[in-house]
Order: C-alpha cells, then sequence, then structure tokens
C-alpha cells in the first residue's frame, strides 16, 4: 500500500538507492534523499507518534524542523526530527516517549483522563497528604520525558570551525536566493544558509500547479554558480544570533562560529495550523506540509482531502494535490468573500467546490486515522453557525490559515517588531545596525515581491558595507490579501482544539489560565507552558497571542510576544562542547619528573609532582623519605610553577609600596624581602619573595594559582596610578628549582664560581651567576627551614641545570621531593600557605604577618581596612599547636573544627605527623582568647571524637632558624 | 488518582478563581510598598499580611509576577553555607520550603533530590570538610563523602571527567532539593492577594519621596502613593532603587546565565554541582537537564545571551557525562545577579528610616526566598531587624565585619 508517485520533477530521492530502515520493529523501504517521515508516510504508516502528555496518535504535520510529534529515537540519537532528518541504511527508529511503540501505545489512557487534566492540573494535587509526594514524584518520573540516553553512547567531539563574511543571508527561499545575489554581484563576500537539505524554500514545493518556480530556483542556481563569492549552504542552520553579528552556524558535522559585518535574515514564515477538534488526528496536516510530501518525496499526502484556507496558498496546495490525483472534497475558505486573485477561477475549473466564509468545526478519526471533517458557515464574529454542519468523508485534511514569521534572529538582535494589521503579523519595525530582513519574515508574501525585497536587502546591505552599488528605488507591493487570518481558531464546545502540539495544549486550557489570573503572555506562557517545548512556539505561539487578545478584548499588538532567544532551533551539546579543550600546564621539567616516577596533582591550571613513586613503597613512607633527605642531606624541588614577575622603572620600588604591606622602596641591590599582598578590604591574597635586581629592576615571585590574578590586579593598579613603571609577567619565561638541605651549598659550589660562602651570600640575599654555564638568579630562601637556593633560570635551560645538579648532588644522596614533602617541612617551620591557611576574610594580623606590615608607609592597598579592624581586634588567631596524646586512634583532619564548650572557635588549617619531631604538628584558627602557650583545646574529628591539642609556638623546628642561616 | 482532581472532572465551568486579582488603580496611600513582585517580595507582602495582620500593602511590579531572577534561576534548595549566620539563616529556610506547599495549598513539585558539591582538588575537599562540619554542628545534614558515594548517587558520571578533573569526594547534603519556581512566586501571590495585599504589575517604580531622613511615599508609572514604608527586593535592579533614596551599597551586578536541554527520559536523581568545572546541574520534572555556570566575569546590567557560555558549560558537562553528546540544548537565559563582596545578602534597616532593602542576593536568592518572606516581613512589621539577619545589615561593610560565603557559593565567581 505504496503512497509513492511516480518521478515527480524536482523531487529529492535518489529512487536508485532503496533504503532499508525499521521504526518500532516492523522493517520498511524507502530512498536514498527520504526522511523516516516521508519513508513512513509513503509506506503507509500514519502514526509516527505520540503527544507529550495525552498520549494522542499523531502523524504529519509541518514535515519541517518544529515539530516534536514526530520525535524518533535511532540507537544513541535521540529526540531525532523525523521530518528532517536523512533516512540511513539499517536505522533502527522507535518512537519517543511510549509504552509499547507510536500506534499501540499503552499511556494512551491518559487521553481518556483528559477531563480531570486541565492546564496547571500538577499544581492543584500531589502534595497532599505531603508524605506521598515523593511517590507522584516516581510516577512523573517515569511517564515524563522524551526520548531516551544511552549511558554507553561515546563522547563525541566535533571541531568547530571560525568564518567571517560580509553578508550572511539567513533562509535561501526566493527572498533569500535574490538578497544573497544582489550583495554578491555587488562584490560582497556572501555566505548563504538554509536548514533544508537543499536551497529553493517554497519555490520547490508551494507550486500552485505550475512549475514557474523549479525554473525559476534552476535559473537562480545558475546565478550563484557564477558568483564564486557566495558560498552556498545548505542543510546549515543559523542557530542563535548573539552581540556583534556573531552566528553559530551548524550543520551536520560541526558548528562553525561566523562573524558577519552584516546579516539578512529571510528566513520566512512558519505556516500556522487553524484550531478546531480534533486537530492534530492523523492526516490533518498544514498545506505546505502536504505540498513537501508531494514534491520532495513524491509521496502522496492521501487519497482525499479537504483544504482549510485563508489565504492563496490553500488554493494552491489544492491544485498542486489535485495535480497528483488528491481529490479535493472542497476547500472551505474562513474568508467571507474568499479568495480575490486568479486562483479562485482555476479552482472553480478543475471542479473543486468552494465554501466561503466556512470553517472546519472538527475533524474524525476512527482507529488513528483521520475519517471525516465537518465544515460549517463562520460567522463575523468568528464563532461557527452549527445550525447546518456539513460533514465530508476525507483521510486528508490541509490546512492554510496563516503564517508567523521565522523571526527568533531577528528578536536576538534587538529588532523592534510591531503587529501589522494588513498582514495581521508582526514584522520588523525598527532594525538594529547591519540587520536586514526581507520576504515573509518582513510581511512580504506575493512571489515577485518577496524576490524584490530580496533584491532590496541585498543591495541595501552591500551599500551599508561600502560596497559601490547603485541604490535603485524598490516598489515592494502591499499585499492585496492578507496571507493570515486574523482568527482561524474554532472553540468546539466538547474540546481537544489543540493550539500547542508540543505541548498539548488546547483552547480551553487558554481560558481557564486567564481565568486563574494568568492574563499577560508571559504569565500564559509559564503557567501554561505554550512554546516552552522543544519547537519553541513556532506553531504554537502566534495562535496564543490571538487567543489571549480575544480573551482580554485588546488586539495582538497590545498582547505582544514572549521573549525569543537562543536556540532557533535546539543544538547538540557535542557540536557547541567541540574539541573540549581543558587548559593545563606543564614546567619545562615536567619530563624530568615523569622520568622520576612523578604523581601528579593539580595546583591552578599546572600539573605538580606531589611525590615520586618508588615501587613497593606506600605514599606516606615516600613522603617521610623526601623530606627527611632534605633535613639530612640535600633535595631539589621543581618551584616553577611560582609566578615570576619582572618590574622595571624609576618608580618600580614606590609601586612595590603601593601593592605590598612591607617597605620596599629602600631594599639594596642583591636582596629579597618576603612580601604580603592583601585586597582593598584588607584580606590576605597573596605572598611571594621580592627581589632587587638593581636600582630600577625588581623580580618577584607570587603563589602558583595567583599568578594571573595577580598579573591582572598589579595591571589595574598600574593603570590607574599612571606610575613609570613596566610589569612583565615571566612565570613562563623562568623555571625555578629550590635546591635545599645541609648539603645545598656544597652540591651547588660544584656548578657554580660565584662566591656562596655565608658572608659573601648570606641568608635572603640575591646574586646572578652562571650555574652549570647558565646565567641564573640565585636566592637564598628557607620555606622549608634548611639552608637554600632558589635557582631562576631562562626556561629552555631548566633541563640541563636540573640535569647537572642532581648529578652533582650523586654523592650526597640528592633526592626530588614534591608537594607533599615540602608541605610538611614548611608546617614544621610554621610557615603559612595563603588559601590554605587563610581563607576569604583572614586579616594579615590573624595569620600572624602583622611583622610584614607597614601601617607607617603612606598607602598601600588594604592599609585603610587593615587600621580600622585592627582596632576591633582580631576575630580569630592562628596559631602553632600539637596533639597531646601520641599515636591516638583518631587524628583530625584539616578543617576539622575547633570547638569550646560546644560552640565553634575555629579550625584546623594545616596538620601532619612529623617524624622529624616525632608528633602531629599543626596551625589552627582559635578564639583570640585562646592564643596562651600551652593551653589545651579540643578538635572534634571524625565521629565527633574530641581530640585534646596544645597551643605551642612556632616554628615547630629550628625556632632559631639556624638552618637556614646556617654558617660554614 | 488523587481526588483532587476529579472535581475537574465533573465542574461544568473550570472551578478555579483568579489567583491574583488585578486592581484597577493605585490608592493614595498604604501601609506598607513592597518594589518587586519576585518571589522575595511577594513572600515579604504573604507573610506582612498573615503573620502581622499588615494588609494594606502595594506590591509593585514593573513587569509580571516572578518575571526576574525568580523565574530565571535553577531552583536549587540547600543551605549547606559556611558561616554560622548563613547556615542558620538557609536551615531556617528549608525548613519552611517543606511545608510550603500545604501552606498554600499549592503544589510547588518540591523534591529532595539530594545534592553533591563535587571537589576535584585536595583544596577542594578541605573546603567541603569545612562546610560538612560547620553544617553538622548546627545540625545540618551535610557530609564530607568519597567518590564511590556519588558515584552510588550517579551510576552514569564519569568519576575522572574526562581524566583531567578526578572527583576526590563531594559535600553530600541531603536535603537539597529543587522545586517548581513559578510556582513559589504564584503561591506567595495568591496567598498575599487573599489576605488583602494589591499586587500591582506593569507598574514602574519613577522614584522614593524622603523627607527629613523619612520614606513618605512613592512615584509610579500610575500615580504617587503615600506610605512610611518601603521595601526594595529588586535583585539587579537594587542598585537604580538605592539611588531613589542616595544610598550607596557595595552591590555590583552581573549577569548569571543558564540553559536547559530539550525533554529526555529521567535519569539523573541528584543535584551535582562542581566548582572546578563550573557546573550545576539537575532534571527537572519535565526531563529537561536544566544547568548553570559562574557568572559572567563582566559587570553588565543586562540580560543577554552568549555563545561562549552555551560552549563552556556544554563541554563541561560533556566532562562528566560524555554520553550527553546527543542531548540538545534548546534554550539559554540570563539574570541579573546583584552581588555583594563577601558573597552574603544585605537585608534589613537601612539608614533612610522607613527604607527596608532585601538585596545582594547574587546566585543564591531562590533557595532563601521563604525565610527572607518571614524575616523581612517582621523588619518591616517592627521596624528592626530581625534576629536571624542581623549578620546581613547593610552597617556590617562600615563595620568591616563581613560574613564570608565566598566559598559556600556553588561555583566559583
Amino acid at each position: 500500500m505504496s503512497s509513492r508517485l511516480p518521478t515527480v520533477t524536482g523531487e529529492w530521492i535518489d529512487r536508485s538507492r532503496s533504503v532499508d530502515f525499521t521504526f518500532d520493529g516492523n522493517a520498511y523501504r524507502g530512498f536514498a534523499g527520504d526522511t523516516p517521515t516521508s519513508a513512513l508516510w509513503a509506506a503507509g504508516v500514519h502514526v509516527l507518534g505520540r503527544s507529550f502528555k495525552y498520549h494522542r496518535p499523531r502523524g504529519v504535520l509541518s514535515l519541517a524542523n518544529h515539530d516534536v510529534n514526530t520525535m524518533m529515537q535511532a540507537g544513541a540519537r535521540l529526540n531525532l526530527r523525523a521530518d528532517v532528518e536523512s533516512l540511513e541504511q539499517g536505522m533502527a527508529l522507535t518512537s519517543v516517549n511510549t509504552a509499547g511503540g507510536a500506534s499501540g501505545d499503552r499511556l494512551r489512557i491518559l487521553n481518556a483522563l483528559g477531563g480531570i487534566l486541565p492546564v496547571g492540573f500538577y499544581y492543584k494535587a500531589f502534595h497532599r497528604p505531603k508524605a506521598l509526594f515523593p511517590f507522584w514524584e516516581r510516577v512523573f518520573r517515569r511517564i515524563t520525558g522524551l526520548g531516551t540516553l544511552d549511558f554507553g553512547a561515546p563522547h563525541i567531539r566535533t571541531p568547530k570551525r571560525y568564518d567571517f563574511c560580509d553578508v550572511l543571508v539567513v533562509g535561501a527561499g526566493p527572498a533569500g536566493l535574490h538578497a544573497a545575489l544582489a550583495a554578491g554581484r555587488a562584490g560582497a563576500k556572501v555566505v548563504l544558509v538554509d536548514e533544508n537539505a537543499r536551497i529553493g524554500g517554497s519555490l520547490g514545493y508551494q507550486r500552485g500547479g505550475s512549475i514557474e518556480g523549479v525554473e525559476m530556483l534552476r535559473d537562480l542556481e545558475r546565478d550563484l554558480a557564477d558568483l564564486p563569492n557566495i558560498s552556498v549552504r545548505p542543510g546549515t542552520l543559523a542557530a542563535g544570533y548573539y552581540a556583534d553579528h556573531w552566528i553559530p552556524l551548524v550543520d551536520a558535522k560541526r558548528m562553525t562560529k561566523l562573524r558577519a559585518r552584516a546579516v539578512i535574515v529571510a528566513g520566512g514564515a512558519f505556516e500556522q495550523p487553524a484550531v478546531f477538534r480534533n486537530n492534530d488526528a492523523p492526516g490533518v496536516m498544514l498545506a505546505s506540509a502536504a505540498q513537501r510530501l508531494l514534491y520532495r518525496y513524491a509521496v502522496k499526502p492521501m487519497d482525499k482531502t479537504l483544504v482549510l484556507t485563508a489565504n492563496a496558498d490553500g488554493y494552491r496546495a489544492a491544485l498542486d494535490l489535485m495535480a497528483h490525483g488528491v481529490a479535493i472534497a472542497a476547500v472551505a475558505d474562513l474568508r467571507a468573500d474568499g479568495e480575490p486573485s486568479a486562483l479562485s477561477m482555476r479552482v472553480k475549473q478543475v471542479g473543486i467546490p468552494v465554501l466561503k466564509g466556512h470553517c472546519v468545526l472538527e475533524a474524525e478519526a476512527v482507529g488513528d486515522r483521520l475519517v471525516a471533517a465537518t465544515v460549517c458557515p463562520m460567522g463575523a464574529d468568528g464563532k461557527p453557525d452549527t445550525a447546518s454542519p456539513q460533514k465530508f468523508a476525507c483521510d486528508g485534511l490541509v490546512m492554510s490559515v496563516g503564517w508567523a514569521p521565522a523571526a527568533a534572529l531577528l528578536y536576538q538582535s534587538g529588532t523592534r517588531m510591531r503587529y501589522d494589521t494588513t498582514t495581521h503579523q508582526f514584522v520588523p519595525d525598527h532594525l538594529p545596525e547591519g540587520m536586514f530582513a526581507c520576504g515573509r519574515v518582513n510581511g512580504v508574501y506575493a512571489l515577485d515581491s518577496r524576490c524584490e525585497d530580496g533584491e532590496r536587502a541585498g543591495t541595501e546591505a552591500a551599500r551599508h558595507l561600502g560596497f559601490d552599488t547603485p541604490a535603485r528605488n524598490f516598489s515592494i507591493a502591499p499585499e492585496r490579501s492578507s496571507p493570515s487570518h486574523p482568527w482561524p481558531i474554532v472553540e468546539h464546545p466538547a474540546g481537544k482544539n489543540f493550539v500547542d502540539f508540543d505541548e498539548d495544549l488546547h483552547l480551553r486550557d487558554f481560558h481557564n489560565a486567564a481565568q486563574e489570573g494568568f492574563d499577560n503572555i508571559e504569565l500564559m506562557k509559564r503557567y501554561t507552558t505554550v512554546g516552552m517545548g522543544p519547537s519553541q512556539g513556532k506553531h504554537s505561539n502566534m495562535n496564543a497571542i490571538r487567543v489571549l487578545a480575544r480573551i482580554r478584548g485588546v488586539s495582538p499588538a497590545e498582547v505582544g510576544t514572549t521573549t525569543a532567544r537562543p536556540f532557533f532551533h535546539p543544538v547538540p551539546m557535542s557540536h557547541l562542547a567541540g574539541r573540549g579543550f581543558n587548559v593545563h600546564r606543564e614546567t619545562p621539567l615536567h619530563s624530568r619528573h615523569d622520568g622520576l616516577g612523578a604523581v601528579w596533582m593539580q595546583a591552578g591550571i599546572w600539573l605538580r609532582p606531589e611525590y615520586y613513586a618508588l615501587p613497593g613503597k606506600r605514599k606516606s613512607d615516600i613522603v617521610r623519605d623526601e623530606a627527611r633527605a632534605v633535613r639530612s642531606s640535600v633535595g631539589i624541588i621543581d618551584v616553577g610553577t611560582l609566578g615570576k614577575m619582572e618590574l622595571y622603572g624609576p618608580d618600580a620600588g614606590a609601586f612595590l609600596e603601593r601593592v605590598y604591606t612591607a617597605k620596599f622602596a629602600g631594599m639594596k641591590p642583591g636582596t629579597t624581602r618576603y612580601a604580603v599582598m592583601l585586597d582593598e578590604s584588607g584580606v590576605v591574597i597573596d605572598d611571594g619573595v621580592v627581589a632587587r635586581l638593581s636600582e630600577q629592576h625588581f623580580y618577584f615571585t607570587t603563589t602558583t594559582t595567583g599568578s594571573t590574578t595577580v598579573y591582572r590586579e598589579l595591571q589595574r593598579w598600574n593603570s590607574q596610578w599612571n606610575l613609570e613603571v613596566g610589569i612583565v609577567n615571566a612565570t613562563g619565561a623562568f623555571a625555578a628549582m629550590n635546591l635545599a638541605g645541609p648539603k645545598a651549598r656544597a652540591v651547588l659550589r660544584k656548578l657554580t664560581s660565584v662566591d656562596l660562602s655565608n658572608e659573601a651570600f648570606p641568608y635572603l640575599a640575591l646574586r646572578e651567576a652562571e650555574v652549570a654555564g647558565v646565567p641564573a638568579r640565585l636566592m637564598r630562601v628557607g620555606f622549608v627551614g634548611e639552608l637554600g637556593y632558589e635557582i631562576h633560570v631562562p626556561a629552555d635551560r631548566a633541563a640541563h641545570v636540573w640535569d647537572a645538579l642532581m648529578e652533582a648532588g650523586q654523592g650526597d644522596g640528592i633526592r626530588p621531593f614534591g608537594v607533599e614533602a615540602q608541605r610538611l617541612l614548611r608546617l614544621e617551620k610554621g610557615h603559612i600557605i595563603i588559601g590554605q591557611d587563610t581563607d576569604g576574610l583572614t586579616q594579615p594580623d590573624e595569620a600572624g604577618l602583622e611583622w610584614a606590615v607597614k601601617v607607617d608607609k603612606p598607602f598601600f592597598v588594604g592599609k585603610r581596612s587593615v587600621q580600622i579592624v585592627r582596632k576591633n581586634g582580631p576575630r580569630q588567631q592562628l596559631v602553632g599547636f600539637e596533639l597531646d596524646a601520641i599515636g591516638a586512634s583518631t587524628t583530625p583532619r584539616e578543617c576539622h573544627l575547633v570547638v569550646r564548650n560546644g560552640a565553634i572557635a575555629g579550625r584546623v588549617t594545616s596538620i601532619a605527623w612529623s617524624d622529624t619531631l616525632g608528633k602531629h604538628v599543626g596551625l589552627a584558627f582559635v578564639a583570640p582568647d585562646m592564643t596562651e602557650l600551652n593551653s589545651p583545646f579540643f578538635i572534634r574529628a571524625d565521629g565527633g571524637t574530641m581530640v585534646q591539642a596544645r597551643v605551642v609556638p612556632t616554628p615547630f623546628y629550628d625556632a632559631e632558624g639556624l638552618r637556614q642561616k646556617v654558617m660554614d | 488518582m488523587p481526588y483532587q482532581l476529579l472535581r475537574f472532572a465533573f465542574a461544568s465551568k473550570h472551578p478555579e478563581p483568579r489567583m491574583f486579582r488585578t486592581p484597577e488603580r493605585l490608592k493614595n496611600a498604604y501601609d506598607a510598598v513592597i518594589i518587586g513582585a519576585g518571589g522575595h517580595g511577594l513572600a515579604s507582602a504573604y507573610y506582612l499580611a498573615r503573620d502581622h495582620g499588615m494588609t494594606n500593602v502595594a506590591v509593585l511590579e514593573r513587569g509580571y509576577i516572578g518575571g526576574g531572577n525568580t523565574g530565571r534561576n535553577t531552583t536549587i534548595i540547600r543551605s549547606n553555607y559556611l558561616t554560622p549566620e548563613g547556615v542558620a539563616f538557609y536551615d531556617q529556610s528549608v525548613r519552611l520550603w517543606q511545608d510550603l506547599a500545604q501552606d498554600f495549598d499549592l503544589n510547588l513539585f518540591y523534591a529532595t533530590r539530594g545534592h553533591f558539591t563535587l571537589a576535584h582538588t585536595d583544596s577542594a575537599v578541605r573546603t567541603m570538610r569545612w562546610r560538612a562540619e560547620v553544617n553538622k554542628h548546627f545540625g545540618v545534614d551535610s557530609e564530607l563523602v568519597g567518590p564511590d558515594e556519588v558515584r552510588k548517587a550517579a551510576p552514569q558520571i564519569d568519576i575522572t571527567c574526562g581524566g583531567h578533573a578526578p572527583i576526590l569526594g563531594a559535600l553530600y547534603h541531603a536535603p537539597g532539593a529543587i522545586a517548581r519556581h513559578d510556582a513559589v512566586a504564584w503561591g506567595y501571590g495568591r496567598g498575599a492577594d487573599q489576605r488583602g495585599v494589591e499586587i500591582h504589575q506593569q507598574t514602574e517604580v519613577l522614584g522614593i519621596n524622603v523627607e527629613g531622613g523619612k520614606v513618605t511615599g512613592v512615584r509610579t508609572t500610575k500615580g504617587d502613593i503615600a506610605t512610611p514604608r518601603v521595601l526594595s527586593a529588586v535583585a539587579g535592579f537594587t542598585p537604580r532603587v538605592t539611588d531613589m533614596v542616595g544610598l550607596r551599597t557595595p552591590i555590583y551586578i552581573h549577569p548569571l546565565q543558564a540553559m536547559v536541554t530539550e525533554p529526555m527520559k529521567p535519569w539523573l536523581d541528584p543535584i551535582l554541582v562542581s566548582g572546578s568545572l563550573h557546573v550545576y546541574v539537575s532534571q527537572s520534572a519535565r526531563g529537561e537537564l536544566v544547568m548553570g555556570a559562574s557568572l559572567d566575569p563582566y559587570e553588565l546590567h543586562a540580560t543577554r545571551s552568549t555563545l561562549d557560555f552555551v560552549e563552556g558549560l556544554a563541554a563541561h558537562m560533556l566532562d562528566m557525562f560524555p554520553f550527553l553528546s546527543n542531548a540538545r540544548v534548546n534554550r539559554q537565559w540570563a539574570g541579573m545577579a546583584d552581588m555583594t563582596p563577601d558573597f552574603a545578602p544585605i537585608m534589613g534597616t537601612t539608614p533612610v528610616e522607613g527604607f527596608y532593602l532585601d538585596a545582594g542576593w547574587g546566585t543564591w536568592g531562590f533557595k532563601a526566598t521563604p525565610v527572607c518572606g518571614k524575616t523581612m516581613s517582621w523588619t518591616v512589621a517592627n521596624g528592626r531587624d530581625h534576629e536571624l539577619i542581623k549578620g546581613f545589615n547593610l552597617s556590617r561593610f562600615e563595620r568591616y565585619e563581613l560574613t564570608g560565603e565566598k566559598g559556600a557559593a556553588s561555583v566559583g565567581h
């Protein structure tokens, strides 16, 4: 029972290639170029899906990209638009959201319950008794949703492209084609996109029994081929409009982000359904859908049809259908005067009865298929006169009662639209700069006019961009009659007069919503969910506006529209995500660490060795051993992730004094100083070491995670203060390693000629010298509490220096150590880590940094706040502590709370077992009155266990700092 | 099927009355004027009328009920905050939420799903432990859990997040919930309306009259009204309203964007948040994945959408759930978030007598709707700050007594 027609001029199918596929388990055969919908309709399958709420059978409605009733699933691909998706060999399609397939859906029982499921029913029930709601929620979660995810589906990575052009034309129908040609002939680089598989738009299918349109399209395609500056991209969706003409173009393979200098929207209009009882029965479809079936896929949509119309397009559709063997029961024209053009004569001549001023009252379906439609006169008030209805037997009913502009991109660009009362649609009123509109979206419908309007828009866009093309007078004739009927809506008292096919909303739902107070368009949208389905109201918003306007007794203009946001059609996540780049940074020594068995951890965007794995050894033992090597002999750690800044200029010292709390202007070249940075509220945000290389040249470090923010802040301050200073972020240009331990000097001495003696190169000094033949900056530091040299070298020589140090240290048992050992070593010294031992509110005094804050300076960022806060006294204080019970079964962890008298009195910020000290030591915030040395306090550990700790002075290890300042 | 629905079948006419009246015109005077008919404004009106007997109240709304951040947020409700002030406040809010549907006799689809804040770094694990400990201390159900617990609640997740952000643990907050945001505004609006409060939509405030440091009236597009009390509950429009009374606040406005997929069969039960990946996601009652990310990094008083937002969020979603490659994003939108320096709200009395502020709600205002209404109505009725909101008064910025909630904001800012 195939409805496939003999070859139709211009058809999109390739009859030489058949395609086998299944739908809900049954096998079918179509052709290459078919869509699932066209192939199934050709095979006599008329129930293609079930509706979202009532599970009513649904067939073809629009055969465009905006109908969710023909959504299908193919394996892992969910929510496929069967109307437009290419049919593929072996495709196994299933219907979406059914229990047992589209035709036997067991959930169709919900249709019978429609009476107790009015608009917003779910707000009125299921919440009492409260305890039962979780049960109802589970029920809803079983029946809600559309397609099904396949959790085994792979991560699809689709590279993105970037593109640019002078003029982007969206829509390749007659208007868009003429616009593209006009702009292209003027010399503009044009990109022409159309979401359909082929260009031409309505030229291909709204034929009215003539092939003029097809011939025009052939000519236009030839013209396009002559202009290499026009890139024609069918199957490509302009998915949204973003600021400054930034448009994502989505095709089957990828997203292309295009920056256009001007945009012409020629996206046409969506044909709108009429509202009457059972207007969703399979067999009831838009005229344009029937024509697309005919001319794209050579499928006879029905055997006998009624045509409900209110414009010339319906008459053309009647002629098209008749030319392909469809019997036309009648044309019912909503307009009392009928069609003014010659089309009405042509229809009469071929023997089609025309019922002027008539509407469809209801459609009747038997066994999921339309069998009849009842027609009656429509009064001037838009109400049906049901005195003498006429019933027509038919298996099809095509509707052509009006259009709504495909204006999403215009709205998103900020176009002001107005409701035009001659065409009964919203049209552009004021376009932003560089935006143009033509064709149906611009309220122009007659074919000649659309072509002319396209020429106009293309010419104007080219001239706007400065292309030398003569200005012309375009005369676009006003529409002779409105393409859209102002009230294509008939309310049948028995209901099922559908307005929104996505969301299963019928006319009564709108009345009821308004009755409940949801009588402005935004509230109505949110209460009824009209337009919130996947088609975003493409075939429902206009009728909803008309319905609301009538309820309130105002014009559609006063009702207005809801906001059109991206996307125009839903876009796959894979296209948006692209290849999914994730940035991380490696130091120049990365491969060396890898070779040594580094276990990596993230530090901001950097990867750092947490420790160096050894076969058969546990992490805790390794970390202990790495630390021990530093304490007893010599260790080396890559600290190249620190932010590294160069500062030049006569005001460099003054600048540092403003951004850091200490004093720097008087520093001698060849020295270093610890530096703390605050924000304006006095909170500690970063620390580092400042070194002075010469009078006008400083070099300083920031924390690993803070470098980007600090650099940005410094630039911001610099631009405000306008000091004579230049900042260079040299983080990537330098590598840095810290050589630490009692043997550090002996190891380094082998590689440098600089005098390393304590007198010549004391603690906190800086020297510039060669290390292993590489120019280096050497700083005497003490972060880990041993004699130590931070060695900064150009990044490209880092590996050479590392290798030389490792070799030089071999005899002394040099050992690389990771972040974990460093954390332990610095904790033994009581050194804080910004961000771990401080938080978003920590003032310097609270963290024991008051010594580094010089309030006798005229200014530094945060000074005023520090002074005010000091008056109030600290809210908390960071103290060192040790655990009383050695080897207790429960050890507190970082961020466990300090508890006093049942109230929170602070928290642990750092804690570790120190092998060197033979006990647990840590840092904790406590209340200001709990800082007395040796006073006990309690920490609430895992499971609520209270663990006693005692305040002790820091550093825990080598309190006098003799080791880091050690003499020869 | 619940019996409440049967009446629809037997009624010849739809048996539901208006939820809110449309008053013809403004009166000359009100005991209080609330600017903003979002959740917060309507909740305040509701409790003013219900708990404090103040019913001669006008709620003025420039647009429509619930059209601002109430209708734009991602509807997550939780109380796993970081400061004692925050925890106590939001805990009260969650408790109010749990009975709200019964209070309103309106189903808010309040769904307790459990809320996981994922930690991908050891420093995040520390912060989660801190929050868990503070929460537990105040009796709020939160705990630090390991990756296995995350996997148990969301078995589909890639626990390594594409290999570059392995989940090391999570803060699990069992009471975490989502609700139908619009219905919250409607429920409060209906309750307030039934008690005599007037809701005036499409009524824009043009100015506020202040004489001798006291509020005396409000000028609107529908005429002038006299009132001794004005409550501003306008989120992203706060600076424009505070300008009207000459008040300076440290609020700055950033856009916050969100997006939603097409409906799919439910699979994601809990609410998941990842600070490192800038993602929060839950699945709505309609089967859509509702997703948000961090604030846009620039100040902007507009609700425009950007493409890079959806690109970035989609990429991070696929890191967590690679099988979503074929799922489609249906729609994106934006709201204006009123940010404060310490990521805590500004609530209560102000230096202008009779002018009350409910602002600075940034990205977390929805979950506070009930308790905000409770405490702000008390504050307006009594002319002084309710105990629970004393830590949120505007004056804290002068006193340097910030309430640091930055660590508890759901994703990085």
